[in-house]
């Protein structure tokens, strides 16, 4: 517990230090994970349902019978080694997976109680309620505005005044519209890494989804852009339903409610995020959190 | 002081990197020298031939009267109909290679066909068209006949190098397409053919410029020698070309008439230089909208 509340002041700190003064005063921040709504989790709505999922890239089997329930407006956070299927899993949860030649998935992914992988699925409209932002940060090669634009612009909406207020909007949710307000037509590829990441944010954001999945989204940013991404998935947590792998520990602990840990294909255990941090139930969870291994 | 002393324990190491680097430099020299030698031979042998005159005139008999006009006109038709077939249809063939089939040994196939037809000699494309366009389709010696061949010299390649742009795109950016809930198409239109576009149009240029050049598949099919008139309708007239009237001019045995090929050759050169020119305007347009 003690443990817990040390990390938790060193976000406050690090958010001192970022250049935003708008975060440094946001208040959830501060919040030790004990002070977190975590009890509520088994209570509320299960957003999206995984139920005995295996996954094969060719003839080898990548995931093993994982079973997870996601709560609706959580940080669910996927830990474990390399190589594990935790980004697997969560590519499943989106069907981008279906991109790679040769995969299969056996078992069902309900989103809403609806099973994402049954015949007739529109994957369009299924990408569109669950967002993603990757581990590089992809921009498209075009202007800060036409990459948050683009996903309303596919989905349909032409008037330019509705698509500068989604934009607007979508930046300002991402904390990196008083960074760019003067400069929307700039290529977005001039911006620092980790403004590229809150612009790939806002990118996802801007097709309003119920899901947003996040594959490591801080693992190739300073520790001062950390701090604001992380923040930013606080604050979104109360709108949107988050799904975040991660390699950081401490990040883990910092922004999610509940935490899966995967190890080689399997879902070793699944809980509340302050359970599994002072009182994991399996021993290989304890040894990797306390980093004997992985 | 390690740098120093594994420096000095390779000496043979620096000595490599610049022989390396001349010789690269003296391959450079080479090839631009052998380019200027031909040039200079053409310009000091066909300047004096070259007028206004020259360009604006039917041939003749008479190497004083005669003149490219007709053989310009054609080549510029051959290269729009070539144009106006194989560019849609190599990109189109381009993308269902790259984004849409499945990789499947049909897929391989076909791959390895255009590949290996992109080798063929052009004439053998020319006795194709003899046999399908003029013959079977009853194009006659038309320019569409024509350009429909050439279409076929330069299709393989306009695939070929299509399909490379198309793949040169990071993957990064269809995945963030495709997870805004992109459809194929929208992905493809919105984001691959923008950043691609560049390296398509290099191809096309390419192989316009060489299907401008080309002479063997234009004989084959019948193109004229000798043409007094402009082609009015596409279908039915003769038409002549600007490789098929150099070659011509090159076989007679008055010398004025070399002179009068060299000429051509100029005014070839010159057509190709301001299609060069067009592509990199283009490019240069179209680059806006992707900003990298």
């Amino acid at each position: 517990m003690a443990n817990n509340t040390l990390i938790a002041d060193e976000v406050s700190f690090m958010s001192e230090a970022a250049p935003i003064p708008l975060r440094v005063t946001t208040p959830t921040v501060r919040q030790p994970a004990v002070a977190r709504n975590v009890t509520e989790l088994s209570e509320r709505a299960k957003k999206v349902a995984a139920i005995d999922v295996d996954f094969f890239y060719g003839t080898h089997q990548a995931l093993h019978g994982i079973s997870l329930e996601v709560p609706e407006n959580c940080v669910t956070a996927l830990i474990g080694p390399s190589g594990c299927g935790k980004s697997t899993f969560l590519r499943c949860l989106n069907r981008m997976n279906d991109m790679i030649d040769e995969t299969a998935l056996k078992g069902q992914i309900l989103l809403d109680g609806i099973d994402i992988y049954q015949r007739g699925t529109d994957v369009v409209e299924l990408r569109k309620r669950v967002g993603m932002v990757f581990q590089k940060s992809n921009p498209f090669p075009k202007s800060i505005y036409e990459n948050v634009a683009y996903g309303p612009r596919v989905a349909g909406i032409k008037k330019r005044a509705v698509l500068d207020e989604i934009v607007e909007k979508c930046l300002q949710q991402s904390a990196l519209w008083d960074e760019v307000e003067n400069r929307l037509d700039d290529s977005a590829l001039q911006l620092s890494g980790g403004q590229q990441q809150r612009l790939c944010i806002a990118r996802a954001l801007a097709t309003n989804p119920d899901v947003l999945l996040m594959d490591e989204p801080a693992s190739a940013l300073d520790p001062k852009s950390t701090a604001a991404i992380e923040d930013l998935i606080f604050e979104l947590k109360s709108n949107y339903t988050i799904v975040i792998v991660t390699h950081n520990m401490q990040q883990a602990a910092r922004v999610s409610d509940q935490t899966a840990f995967f190890y080689e294909g399997h879902l070793v255990e699944v809980g509340s995020t302050t359970d599994m941090f002072t009182n994991p139930g399996e021993k290989k969870t304890e040894d990797y959190i306390t980093g004997r291994f992985g | 002081m390690k740098l120093h002393a594994h420096s000095k324990s390779r000496p043979y190491a620096k000595f490599a990197s610049t022989c390396f680097a001349v010789m690269c430099g003296f391959c450079t020299v080479l090839s631009v020298l052998v380019l200027l030698v031909v040039l200079w031979n053409i310009f000091s042998y066909g300047w004096s031939a070259l007028s206004w005159n020259f360009v604006t005139s039917w041939p003749s008999r008479f190497p004083a009267k005669s003149g490219i006009w007709s053989a310009l006109i054609g080549s510029l038709y051959l290269i729009g109909v070539t144009a106006v077939v194989s560019v849609p249809v190599g990109v189109g063939a381009a993308i269902y290679l790259e984004e849409y089939a499945p990789p499947s040994r049909w897929r391989t196939l076909v791959q390895v066909n255009i590949a290996n037809l992109a080798g063929v000699p052009s004439i053998v494309y020319g006795i194709l068209g003899l046999g399908l366009f003029v013959r079977m389709m009853h194009l006659n010696r038309s320019v569409i006949a024509g350009g429909l061949t050439l279409s076929l010299v330069v299709l393989p390649i306009i695939i070929l190098s299509a399909q490379e742009s198309l793949r040169a795109v990071p993957s990064t950016i269809r995945q963030a397409s495709y997870a805004l809930g992109a459809t194929r198409w929208q992905t493809i239109w919105h984001q691959l053919l923008p950043v691609a576009l560049p390296g398509i149009l290099t191809g096309v240029i390419l192989s316009l410029s060489r299907a401008l050049g080309e002479a063997a598949p234009l004989v084959v099919v019948g193109a004229a020698t000798f043409v007094a008139f402009t082609p009015e309708n596409l279908m039915t007239d003769e038409f002549s070309a600007l490789p098929i009237q150099i070659f011509n001019w090159t076989e007679q045995p008055q010398k004025d008439f070399h002179q009068l090929a060299a000429a051509g050759i100029i005014v070839l050169l010159v057509v190709l230089i301001s299609m060069n020119a067009l592509a990199i305007i283009l490019r240069q347009r179209f680059g806006k909208k992707v900003k990298w």
